[in-house]
């Protein structure tokens, strides 16, 4: 036991016994008993800054349903949302979400995943994991907004591509397979923000892009905690230590060079103050929009190249020496 | 006596061997023939009882492919770390490494075939299930890279498991990576054919391998991006017949044809033959 916790474990028991001891005596102790509590709760607030939160306790959060989700964030930081549907191929996928709106005087096409906010919406919502038709409205409106000279805005936070019969069927991994092509060669900014899970392929569909924030609870991954734990080490019990080992915060990827900012989550997380989480992506946004449009279009792709081919580690032997890059 | 012959002779007759010896036998998981390595090689893996495609080493792929003695490896020094200190994976690594005679899950270079000069990608199903990293990623995308400087058609041969967990978010940006460089070997208008061979599947269907001109596979190839069995533990039932094979994406339209690989070669001559000469319009 670390020494600040003996001193609250003291502290407590102190307090129950002066409740007691009040109680059983029937005078009123309540002024020192409160001034215990206040001595409490600010080591017990202390501590919570000092503690880092672990990788486990991250995914955790980046998959609260009580964290906002897209369309929150939409109706925050944009004005005069106008959704648009379908792939002109099969169907719509409400797990992503699209459409035209404001941002500050700027047009911008947005595009995100969605989740639901309530079990029942989340069923209509595939729990955020598209089908290919998402990714396929997801291109044909970030064709369009290529045409129209419209920066892009994306929203991560999905549990990853569904394993579904049709989603095989349709091809999903074609289906992100030409996302991922076709994204590296769009002639507008896109700006990418990782709001929630970062699941694998379904999420790098929306997120090959020009510049990549993360919250700061945010997770991304190639595989869930839980898929390589059963496949590595047959158990998905030790979900914690795989995402101890898969390296899946902002800080990390920071760090892997996979995104340029962590956008900072009010205290405990952005579920507990939405409205703040808002104002600062908006902000955020507002800022690195206008930026990346200043740029020209053939300066944009180079940059947006050198961003994606960059990203890997490896030792290269030549014959007389042993060179490592990153 | 006689009773217990003819059960030991039945059990090697009948094919009914348990334990099959690796790298002595293989038995055919779709007749059951067990098959002597060494013959099955040179039949290129593919029984003869039923037709049934075995993976292909890539060493074995190129020297089928390639014309004799023109293949130049490019990037073989390229070798995997531990970027994240991954448990294990070190360890894993240098074993595969050792029994596979190969430094990483694909061989790159440039070679003839049938007297035209490709870029080539070869993927090692026998190492790590030729699953993604940061140089399969690399290798993949430099050769792309260079096929598209020299101004040569480009074949990639996949065969994978998907990604490497252990390199994690790298791994998962190699699909971006190769994807991208795709883009603009497409936008010079040089050819690229993708061969899809048993299995293909994760992140590198969802990369380079779906993104040929022409998409080619092999007969009864596993090619998907979910594994069969993420899908079934989701929907709870068992999945159907031939699903996510060869002739499922054929009949879906995902893939342009199904060549047997006795034949491969020839077709894949023939379809360079057939853009040779053409300039890029525009
Ligand atoms: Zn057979």
């Amino acid at each position: 036991m670390a020494s600040w916790e003996k001193q609250l474990a003291h502290l407590e028991e102190k307090i129950k016994e002066l409740e007691i001891f009040a109680r059983e005596q029937n005078i009123d102790l309540s002024g020192e008993i409160k001034a215990l509590q206040e001595k409490a709760k600010k080591i017990k607030g202390e501590q919570d800054q000092d503690i880092a939160i672990s990788p486990w306790q991250r995914v955790k959060l980046a998959r609260n349903m009580e964290r906002p989700t897209t369309l929150d964030y939409i109706g925050m930081i944009c004005e005069d949302f106008v959704e648009l549907h379908g792939d002109r191929l099969f169907s719509d996928d409400p797990a992503i979400i699209a459409g035209i709106a404001r941002l500050g005087e700027q047009p911008v096409t947005v595009i995100g995943h969605q989740k639901g906010r309530s079990t029942k919406d989340n069923i209509a919502r595939n729990f955020g994991m598209p089908h290919p038709e998402g990714y396929r409205k997801a291109l044909r409106l970030m064709e369009q907004a290529n045409k129209f000279n419209r920066p892009i805005i994306t929203f991560i936070d999905t549990p990853g591509a569904y394993p579904g019969l049709g989603a095989e069927e349709r091809g999903q991994g074609e289906a992100i397979a030409r996302n991922l092509r076709e994204m590296s060669g769009l002639k507008v900014p896109i700006i990418v923000t990782v709001t929630g899970e970062g699941g694998s392929g379904g999420a790098l569909a929306l997120a090959v892009g020009d510049w990549v924030g993360m919250f700061e609870n945010a997770v991304y991954s190639v595989i869930s905690p839980e898929g390589c734990a059963s496949i590595l080490w047959k158990d998905p019990g030790k979900a914690e230590r795989a995402a101890e080992s898969l390296k899946l915060t902002a800080e990390d990827l920071k760090k892997a060079g996979v995104i340029d900012a962590i956008i900072e989550e009010p205290e405990g997380g952005c579920h507990l103050d939405p409205k703040e989480m808002g104002k600062r992506l908006g902000e955020h946004l507002e800022e690195i929009v206008p930026y990346l449009q200043k740029m020209d279009p053939s300066s944009l792709l180079e940059r947006r190249w050198e961003r994606i081919e960059k990203i890997g580690v490896w030792t290269q032997e030549t014959q007389t020496q042993k060179k490592v890059s990153q | 006596m006689a009773l217990f012959r003819k059960t030991r002779y039945s059990q090697v007759g009948t094919r009914e061997i348990k334990n099959v010896p690796k790298n002595i036998a293989s038995k055919c998981p779709e007749c059951k023939h067990v098959h002597i390595e060494k013959d099955l090689s040179q039949k290129l893996k593919v029984c003869d009882r039923c037709g049934h495609h075995f993976s292909l080493p890539a060493k074995q792929r190129l020297k089928q492919i390639v014309d004799e003695g023109t293949f130049r490896e490019t990037d073989s020094g390229l070798t995997s770390i531990d970027p994240l200190n991954f448990p294990e994976y070190a360890e894993k690594l240098e074993q595969v490494r050792e029994k596979s005679g190969l430094n990483e899950a694909v061989i790159t270079g440039f070679g003839k075939v049938e007297g035209i000069e490709v870029g080539l990608g070869i993927m090692a199903p026998e190492f790590m299930l030729g699953s993604m990293g940061s140089v399969v990623g690399e290798k993949i995308t430099r050769i792309i890279n260079k096929a598209r400087e020299k101004k040569t058609p480009l074949i990639i041969f996949s065969a994978s498991g998907g990604a490497r967990m252990q390199e994690s978010i790298y791994s998962l940006m190699q699909m971006a990576k190769t994807s991208s460089a795709l883009a603009r070997f497409s936008e010079a208008g040089q050819l690229y054919i993708s061969v899809l061979t048993h299995p293909t599947t994760g992140g590198v269907t969802a990369s380079f391998a779906m993104l040929g001109d022409i998409n080619i596979a092999e007969p009864g190839s596993l090619i998907g991006f979910a594994g069969p069995r993420v899908i079934q533990q989701t929907i709870g039932q068992k999945l159907p017949e031939g699903f996510q094979r060869a002739e499922f994406l054929l009949e879906h339209g995902f893939i342009d044809r199904i060549v047997e690989r006795k034949m491969l070669k020839k077709e894949l001559a023939l379809l360079l033959k057939l853009h040779e000469g053409g300039e890029k319009v525009g």
